[in-house]
This record gives C-alpha cells, structure tokens and sequence, in this order.
C-alpha cells in the first residue's frame, strides 16, 4: 500500500523563556515518534491532554518547526522552499476543533469557503468561484448553496459551521487532511453528519486523515489505525480492533477498561491511574509512563523501551512487551 | 419526604424575538445519595433547568409556573432575598470548562477561600484551612493551596472547582457537562470522586451531559429532555433496555459501542427544533420516522409505562417492541 506520510524520530521542542534569573526550560510536546499513514487510511491518534497530538499534526503540516530523521509526503521529501510549501499546502489541509473560533466573523460564508482558491490564485473568474463555492458547500450538506454565500457564521448553528469549516478545506481537494478533534464541541446528533461527511469525501477522493480525539471510542468506530500517545510518545500502534481488543501497552489497556460503554452499568470504582502526569518540562529518563505504571519494573525508570512490533502491524513500547 | 421535587416546572426566556420556552413543564424528583442524569441536544433546556433549580437565572429568564420543592420548601416562589439563604448553601453547580475560568494569578488555596469566606462568613484564616481540606475532599494534598493554577493539570483544575462547589456542604450538587473535554482517565477519576462525595455526604447529584454513554455507569435515573420538556424519563437500565421513545432510541444509537459491531450511527434526520415556534404536536414529530397524524396534532402526555418509566410518545409500543 502507497503510503501518504512516512514520518521517523520525529521531535518538536519548544524554549521556553525563563524568567529573569531561573533557568529555560524546554517543553518536549512531542519526543520521537515514528508512524506511517497509508493512502486512503484514517489514522487516530488518541492520548491525553497535553500529549503532544496536536502539536504532531503541526508539524505534519509544516507549522511547527520540528525535527526528524525522516519525514516523506507521498514518498517525497517536503521541499522546504516557498514554492514547495506552496504546493505542499494545497494537498494539506487541518480542520480545527472549535468551529467558532475557526472562521472569521466578520467574513461571509462564500468568503471563508474560497479562501484557499484565493489565497492559491486557483480561481479563473468570479463564476468559477461561485461555482466551485456552491459545489464545496453542498457537497457538505449545505443545499441550496448559494443561499448561504451571504451569510455569517453567526447565523448558523455549530454543525453548520463545521460543515463550512470542512467545504473550506475540502475545495482544494486535498490528499491529506489533519482533523484535530472536528467533532468534541458538537452534539451527538450533528457529529454524525459530520462524521459521516468526512468519510463521504474519503471514499469519493481517497482523502487520507490523520484524526485527532481525546476519545478512543470515536477513534474506533472511524479510523483503520489507533496510536496512543502519552507525554509526547507513542506508546502503541495498531489496527482499531487490536487497540480496543487485544492491547499490549498498560496505558492502552488502563484507557480501554476505564471507557464508559452505553447501556453498561459499572461493578465498582473505576481503576483510575495513581499519580499525576509529569510536567512536560520535567527531564522523564526511562519509559515516560513509568511513574503511573501499575507493571512498571526497576529497569522501566532507567531505560527508555524500543518501539517493537509483537505481530504485524502492531507495534508497543514496553520492557513487559517484550520477549 | 424527598430531598427535591420539581413538578411542573415551566421558564421562559422573554427577547425581543419572541419567548422562548427554555424550560416548559418539566417534573422529576431526587432521593438524598441519588443521582439522576439530564440529556439531550444543544439548546434543549438542561442548563436552563439547572439555573433554576438554584435560582441563579440570567434576567432575561423567569420561572412562569411550577415548584421546586426542596425538603418540602418551594424555592420557585421565593423572593430574591428569602433565596439568597439557599443558594450555593443548598444547591450548587459546578459548570462545563469551569476550571479556565480559575484566576491565574491568584493561589489556588485564596481562591477557594474567597469561595468560602463569600459564603459561610469565616474569617481569612479559618476559611484558608477550610480550603485546605476541601482540597484534600478532592484528592490533591492540601499544602497545595499554595500552588498556582499553572502548577495544575487539567484534571486537578475542574476537581479544584468541585472543592469550590462544596464548599458549603451542599444537598445538592449539579454538574453541567463537569468532564466533556476531559479525557477518560480524568473523567474517570472526576466521576468516581462524585461517586465517593455523594455516598459520604448523602447528596443529591445531577449531571447534565448531552453524552449518553456517561449516563449508564452513573446515573441511577435518566431524564431524557427534548425542546424544552421530559420525553422520558427511567431507571438507568430501563433507558437503554427498555428504550420507549423515538428520540431516546435514536440518541443511544449515536453512540459507538465497542462491544458491538463497527457500525457508523444513523445519526438522527433534519435539525433541532427552533425553540421560538415549537409546532403544535408533539415538538419531535418533523424528526420521527413513527409519526403519525395524531403526533402532528396532539402532544403526547407524560404516561407509565412501566415501573418508574415514564414516557411521552403516542407510538411508544413500537420503539418499546424494537
Ligand atoms: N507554542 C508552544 N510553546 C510552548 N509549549 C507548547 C506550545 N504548543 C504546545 N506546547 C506544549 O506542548 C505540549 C503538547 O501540546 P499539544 O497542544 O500538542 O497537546 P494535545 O495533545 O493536542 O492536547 P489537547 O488535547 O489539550 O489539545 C503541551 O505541554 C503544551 O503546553
Ligand atoms: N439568556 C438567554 N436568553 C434567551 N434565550 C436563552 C438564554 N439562555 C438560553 N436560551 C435559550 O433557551 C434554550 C435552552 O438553552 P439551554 O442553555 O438551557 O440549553 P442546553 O440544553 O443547556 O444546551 P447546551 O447543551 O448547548 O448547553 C435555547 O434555545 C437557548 O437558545
Ligand atoms: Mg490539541
Ligand atoms: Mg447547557
């Protein structure tokens, strides 16, 4: 299978600035990853807050300065000039979590949705903007089209606004879309729509995502693969089933047993995990989830354990996982 | 005699649009120790409900008719004066994202004790001690109340808010959406913090989600609220096993279940209601796939349907039958 993204080690740290006197620290929002997101595939990364998911998506797109040893776009290297990010831009696109924060108030829908022709020079007359701005719009689910070209976000309700977040991005028909939580601030019955609009466009257009959510039970039912992420790692990645059925990594398995199931009544208290997490400034040595880890051996606090594959494509970072 | 009864409830909200009928003939009660559960859609009425319930309405709402009885006292026709005595004191609510609204610059520990002094009228020291073993209540050691709210996770921030809402030992606490946005390791530990405080204390609980999943492991009774009124309203299990009403049946199916198959929701056709022109007839009619002319015409009554079940639906036998 062709792949979109093909990332290796990669790592982005933020400087923080001392204040006068102490000491800078360094934030290790994410601290060396590997992952590969096939052609076509939803891939979720799921993992606490703070654990450096949306900081990945950044640098996925070019938005965060970042390290690596590694990182391909459709088997290529990302050319780090204006021209190549320019091109790079218009296969790549991010959808935001919080449709109100996302699209200026004071532009009309018609404004924000052909944005990125704009932007990219990619529109021929002002017909073909209208044109194209319509098509965006119901294709997300918003007919007629043109009867909200001269509307404001305001006037919508919030899965609206979502819709036109996703005709904005989807109208340079992109390869590759980062979603970071599209749906957390909507209600139950409009995620749906979204949810279901987002896979719409990949089956159409083989759109890959790279799915961002806090929630694992979300991130089951849409994506082909999970990655679990902690304090800036990933700590296992697998298919969807695997992750909720058959996981390795004592994270994984204290995330899926603490999920609330609909309609299920709970035995007792929940197995919350002991302790808190390390501050992202603090220098973690060993495995970064050591600390709270109910299985953790001497050799955890010492030595960071190797990302291994226990069967094909499913891989964990654990000294327990391996033998 | 019950720790809270609200019968008939009815709040409007007067714009210049017109009214809307927020909250509109609403009935439930709540046992001390017993947690009930309110969901529904956006705009459906639940923090409405919860405002008035403690009385702490924006000025543009007004509690039309109906009683809130707590401990046989009707808190809807009081004064705003004979209320203060029971607000926050009685009944208290700790919000959705409440913890961003923590003072940055301010030390966790003064800021629960400016909570506690407002309240129960102890002096800066007492209350600072008070705010320590709030604190403690709440699982996080009490020398922090030195800390700053940077120095705090997310998680220890909203359970910072539920030493808050504690304060003055409530009979009733109310959660509106305490752990969306929340992550489930700290969900979990909000949720089983909630658990330990109501059996200790014997409160009452109400949480306010718009997630069904929460609601099962949580809650002993659901209130499944639409456009303003109860649609049903059921033991925990019954909601789920017994499900009655189109709407209710339609929203647990928007949730993804693990131990099931992968299958994408439904979701539920056409939009919300506009809560300025409810239509005649039952307000889910123009959404339900068992309308029929009658549902068009006459609102359906809050009926039993079995025990302790309650359910306003003409066709509830079809959905109750699957
Ligand atoms: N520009 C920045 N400067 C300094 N630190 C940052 C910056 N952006 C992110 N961080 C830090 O990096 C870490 C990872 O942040 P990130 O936003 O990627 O987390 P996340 O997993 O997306 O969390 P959430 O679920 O809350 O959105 C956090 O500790 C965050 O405070
Ligand atoms: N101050 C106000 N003035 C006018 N209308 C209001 C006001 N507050 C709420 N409403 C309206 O009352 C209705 C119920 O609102 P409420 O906030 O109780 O809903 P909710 O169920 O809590 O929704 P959500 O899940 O979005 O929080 C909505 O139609 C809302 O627009
Ligand atoms: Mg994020
Ligand atoms: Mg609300």
């Amino acid at each position: 299978m062709a792949k979109i993204f093909e990332v290796e080690n990669l790592k982005v740290h933020f400087k923080l600035k001392g204040t006068f006197g102490s000491q800078k620290k360094t934030v290790k929002a994410v601290d060396g990853i590997s992952f590969s997101i096939d052609e076509g595939e939803v891939f979720s990364l799921v993992g606490e807050s703070g654990s450096g998911k949306t900081t990945t998506g950044k640098a996925l797109l070019q938005l965060v300065p970042y390290t690596c040893e590694k990182m391909l776009f459709k088997g290529e290297v990302i050319e780090n000039s204006k021209v190549g990010l320019k091109n790079f831009r218009q296969k790549a696109q991010m959808i935001y979590q919080d449709p109100y924060q996302s699209l200026n108030p004071r532009n009309e829908i018609l404004d924000i949705v052909s944005e990125p022709l704009i932007v990219n020079k990619l529109t021929e007359s002002e017909e073909d903007r209208l044109e194209r701005s319509r098509i965006a719009l119901e294709e997300a689910g918003m007919a007629p089209g043109e009867d909200y070209f001269f509307r404001y976000p305001y006037e919508l309700s919030g899965g609206q606004r979502q819709r036109v977040v996703i005709a904005s991005s989807m109208i340079m028909k992109p390869d590759f879309v980062v979603a970071d939580e599209p749906v957390s601030m909507l209600d139950a019955s409009i995620r749906t729509g979204i949810l279901r609009l987002m896979m719409k466009f990949r089956e159409e257009t083989g759109v890959s995502y790279l799915f961002i959510t806090h929630d694992l039970s979300l991130a089951w039912l849409i994506s082909d693969k999970i990655a679990i992420m902690y304090l800036g790692k990933i700590m296992e990645i697998g298919n969807s089933d695997i992750i909720i059925k058959g996981a390795v990594h004592p994270y994984t398995k204290a995330l899926v047993e603490i999920m609330p199931k609909p309609g299920q009544a709970r035995l007792g208290e929940r197995n919350v995990l002991e302790g808190e997490t390390p501050d992202p400034t603090d220098v973690v040595e060993g495995c970064k989830f050591c600390s709270r880890c109910p299985v953790h051996m001497d050799k955890c606090a010492i030595e960071e354990p190797p990302m291994i594959e226990v069967e094909p494509g499913h891989q964990v970072a654990c000294w327990r996982a391996m033998k | 005699m019950k720790l809270l009864e609200v019968k008939n409830l009815k709040t409007y909200f007067t714009i210049k649009q017109g009214t809307v009928k927020a909250v509109d003939g609403i009935s439930f009660d709540l046992d001390y120790g017993e947690a009930l559960g309110l969901v529904g859609e956006s705009g459906c009425g639940k923090t409405t409900s919860a405002l008035s319930i403690a009385h702490i309405l924006p000025k543009e709402g007004e509690i039309v008719d109906g009683e809130i009885l707590l401990e046989g006292v009707d808190l809807a026709k009081m004064s705003e004066k004979e209320i203060s005595k029971y607000r926050w004191n009685d009944v208290s609510i700790c919000f959705q994202g409440a913890m961003n609204a923590l003072n940055p610059v301010m030390k966790i520990g003064e800021q629960i004790a400016e909570a506690v002094m407002l309240h129960q009228g102890l002096h800066e020291k007492k209350a600072l001690e008070k705010a320590a073993s709030l604190l403690e209540l709440v699982d996080i050691p009490g020398e922090r109340i030195n800390n700053y709210p940077h120095e705090f996770s997310g998680g220890m921030k909203q359970r910072v808010m539920i030493a808050m809402a504690l304060a003055c030992d409530p009979k009733i606490m109310i959660g509106d959406e305490p752990t969306t946005a929340l992550d489930v390791m700290v969900q979990a530990q909000i949720l089983n913090l909630i658990e330990k405080l109501r059996s200790e204390f014997n409160m009452g609980f109400i949480l306010i989600t718009h997630d069904l999943s929460l609601l099962a492991e949580t809650c002993d009774k659901i209130a499944v609220m639409y456009a303003g009124k109860i649609v049903e309203i059921a033991r925990s299990q019954d909601i789920f096993e017994h499900t009655s009403h189109p709407y209710t049946d339609k929203l647990i199916k928007c949730f993804p279940d693990v131990t099931k198959g992968k299958l994408m929701p439904e979701g539920i056709p056409g939009t919300p209601p506009n809560m300025l022109e409810i239509p005649l007839g039952c307000p889910f009619a123009p959404r339900c796939e068992q309308v029929c002319n009658k549902c068009r015409q006459v609102a359906p009554e809050l009926t039993e349907v079995g025990n302790e079940h309650f359910v306003s639906c003409h066709n509830w036998e079809v959905i109750a039958n699957g």
